[in-house]
């Protein structure tokens, strides 16, 4: 079984760019031109030197010790909450901001949900001296207020979406209704591994760098390159992409991906792709899709934005498919309980999104033996009103 | 390459008719679920040349606020493929004008592509317009299909789109070329004149099929501009504005045209 993507843009069954006239030119620039672009010596040590002067990577790969011994394992924690703005969003658009650049783009536009994708954005907007706006959905401007303050302070605009279910999906597709206004000035960095070929690719090698630090810390650490399990929270996908990437090919290692079960997988309100999507096309990509027997999108539900989402990258689709990862879906109130205790047993605010990562953990069945590396994609600053407000909801 | 062996209303009216032919876009189920059949009959009886009913989708990429306002609408009030298909059964014993199915590729896909293709040929339907349905795709996996049915398949253009891959688009096209006026979704506010320059390298470019420009046209002036470099134009967005303030569908329509025609 290959994980890569085919020359036509595909990951088995899913993939491919589905898009209306208007974007193909940039979107076959993209494709004609990305791997030269993203491999050749003086982009990568361009990348590399903003990677660790800038984001400071490599981010630790910690043990940690409270947490491994409540479940019986050795567990690890591949620090992506200490990323420069606070999340891994930050591999990608340090890296779509040089290829911008390259491509010779004036001006930048991005979608966010959490307001990760857009902080990272911004801030390297900012950096570089480009325009920047970001499209967010109404509901997350809301839930996400100090993300939103972040952007404007870093000098980016931030657009409301106001269609549909107001949330990541819809500022995606204002995003993209900007490109086709926009074409020829604007490169559109997308926040994961979604939207038509070539991004899927694109986004996994700018978050390819987890995995590939992983491998090499853990070595270090434990004498073996590979771990047992690797899990990792899945939105569009974007840090589980990069924290499986180098371990695709190791049959031995097995890969988790949390999905967002919000209110219950069958309640109405989840984000639970797997379960509940067929094959679709969204935002240009035929993938996993949430969607009535019409083929109209279902608006999706969780608590965290960042993992709001009715899709899944294509590369995902297919892992899923072809069984190389286990999905769970994590409920609301799990996710809600495994950030209070990460913070209670390591001193560490993880993310409402990576929460969900961790709240996998009671259903692994792990061994002592067992070598296990958590993907804690973010920190939870920006999810204090969230844990403040709703925390009688969820404690019992 | 096999050239046109498809014989419908679309492909006569273009034999018949070369200039000032007027295609007028609405959403089908709006702004009522039963109003599509009104709708046609008042655009023949005005004298639109031809039709393209709007398959309303959740998300639709390339269109403004006003065609993803009509297609909530219609989605809400309980518009779907099996509701038109079973709306349309009998459309061609009241309309004789070519009518085209535009939309985005998932819920035809969901539909199945070939239970679509000979549904929307037994309704009496000419042609198909899906903007996110890629070219390699269709060549390879429906053009067969779309021949056996006689529909159409109508690509679109924009000022970004190389010659090569006009040319490419003129091979696979049988019907006419949708040519997007701007860089813009539907509804756009930018002016058609600046497209002088494009419109007047797509007017000579020697294509085998003709042409109509869309998006961006709104009124008498910038219709009649447009038809100085296509064959015709299409109305959508405004149509679609008259439509949400009407009172009385078939003298507001009747009145529109009329404008338009002048
Ligand atoms: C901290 C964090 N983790 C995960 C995600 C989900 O995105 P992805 O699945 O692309 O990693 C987000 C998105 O906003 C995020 O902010």
């Amino acid at each position: 079984m290959k994980y890569t993507v085919d020359e036509n843009g595909f990951y088995g069954n899913f993939g491919g760019a589905y898009i209306p006239e208007m974007l193909y030119p940039n979107i076959e620039q993209l494709r004609n031109t990305y791997l030269s672009i993203i491999t050749s010596e003086s982009f990568l040590s361009e990348w590399h030197q903003l990677l660790r002067d800038y984001v400071g990577r490599p981010t630790p790969l910690y043990y940690a010790k409270r947490l491994s011994e409540l479940y019986g394992a050795s567990i690890y924690l591949k620090r992506e909450d200490l990323c420069h703005t606070g999340a891994h969003k930050v591999n990608n658009t340090t890296g779509q901001i040089l290829l911008a650049k390259k491509l010779g783009k004036k001006r930048i536009i991005a979608e966010t949900g959490a307001g990760q994708h857009g902080v990272a954005t911004a801030t390297v907007c900012a950096l570089m001296g480009m325009q920047c706006v970001v499209y967010m959905g109404e509901i997350d401007i809301e839930r996400q207020k100090p993300n939103v303050e972040r952007m404007k302070m870093l000098g980016a605009e931030v657009r409301p979406a106001t269609s549909g279910s107001r949330t990541l999906k819809d500022a995606t597709n204002e995003a993209i209704r900007d490109w086709i206004t926009n074409p020829v000035d604007t490169h559109y960095i997308i926040g994961s591994v979604v939207g038509p070929h070539p991004y899927p690719d694109m986004v996994a090698r700018f978050q390819s760098v987890i995995s590939e630090e992983i491998r090499m810390q853990l070595a270090e650490k434990t004498g073996r390159d590979t771990p047992d399990y690797v899990i990792a929270c899945v939105g569009g996908g974007s840090n589980a992409a990069g924290a499986f990437y180098h371990f695709l090919d190791d049959k031995s290692v097995k890969l988790i991906a949390a999905e967002a079960g919000g209110k219950g997988v069958h309640s109405g309100y989840s984000a639970a792709t797997t379960v509940l999507g067929k094959t679709g096309i969204i935002h240009g990509s035929k993938t996993l899709l949430m969607q009535t027997e019409d083929g109209q999108i279902i608006e999706p539900h969780s608590i965290s934005a960042g993992l709001d989402y009715p899709g899944i990258g294509p590369l995902h689709a297919h892992l899923f498919e072809s069984k190389r990862a286990t999905f769970y879906a994590i409920t609301d109130a799990e996710a809600f309980k495994a950030a209070m205790q990460l913070a209670k047993l390591e001193g560490i605010i993880p993310a409402l999104e990576s929460a969900h990562a961790f709240a996998t953990l009671p259903y692994l069945n792990l061994k002592k033996s067992d070598v296990v590396v958590i993907n804690l994609s973010g920190r939870g600053d920006k999810d204090m009103l969230t844990y403040i407000n709703r925390k009688h909801e969820f404690s019992d | 390459m096999i050239h046109t062996t498809i014989e419908n209303r679309l492909v006569r009216l273009f034999k018949e008719k070369k200039q000032n032919i007027l295609n007028i876009y609405f959403t089908a189920g709006f702004p009522e679920l039963d109003d599509t059949i009104r709708i046609l009959k008042a655009l023949e009886k005005s004298g639109a040349d031809m039709v393209e009913i709007g398959m309303p989708f959740s998300d639709p990429l390339a269109d403004g606020p006003t065609i993803q306002a009509s297609s909530m609408k219609a989605l809400k009030n309980g518009m779907s493929l099996k509701v038109l298909f079973n709306q349309l059964r009998h459309v061609r014993e009241q309309v004789t004008i070519p009518i085209l199915l535009m939309g985005y590729l998932n819920p035809v896909m969901q539909y199945g592509m070939e239970e679509f293709c000979k549904n929307a040929h037994a309704c009496g339907v000419d042609g198909v317009i899906l903007p996110d349905l890629p070219l390699n795709e269709y060549k390879e996996k429906y053009q067969t299909l779309f021949h056996q049915y006689h529909l159409s398949n109508v690509f679109l253009v924009t000022p970004q789109t190389s010659p090569e891959r006009l040319k490419l688009i003129d091979e696979l096209t049988e019907g006419f070329i949708y040519i997007v006026s701007t860089d813009s979704t539907t509804g756009g506010n930018k002016n058609i004149q600046s497209a002088e320059e494009y419109l007047h390298r797509i007017k000579n470019a020697n294509l085998r099929n003709p042409t109509l420009v869309g998006f961006n046209i709104k009124d008498k002036s910038s219709y009649d501009f447009a038809c100085r470099y296509a064959n015709g134009a299409i109305i959508g967005t405004a149509f679609i504005n008259m439509l949400s303030n009407s009172t009385d569908l078939e003298k507001d329509i009747e009145c529109f045209i009329r404008s338009i025609r002048g």
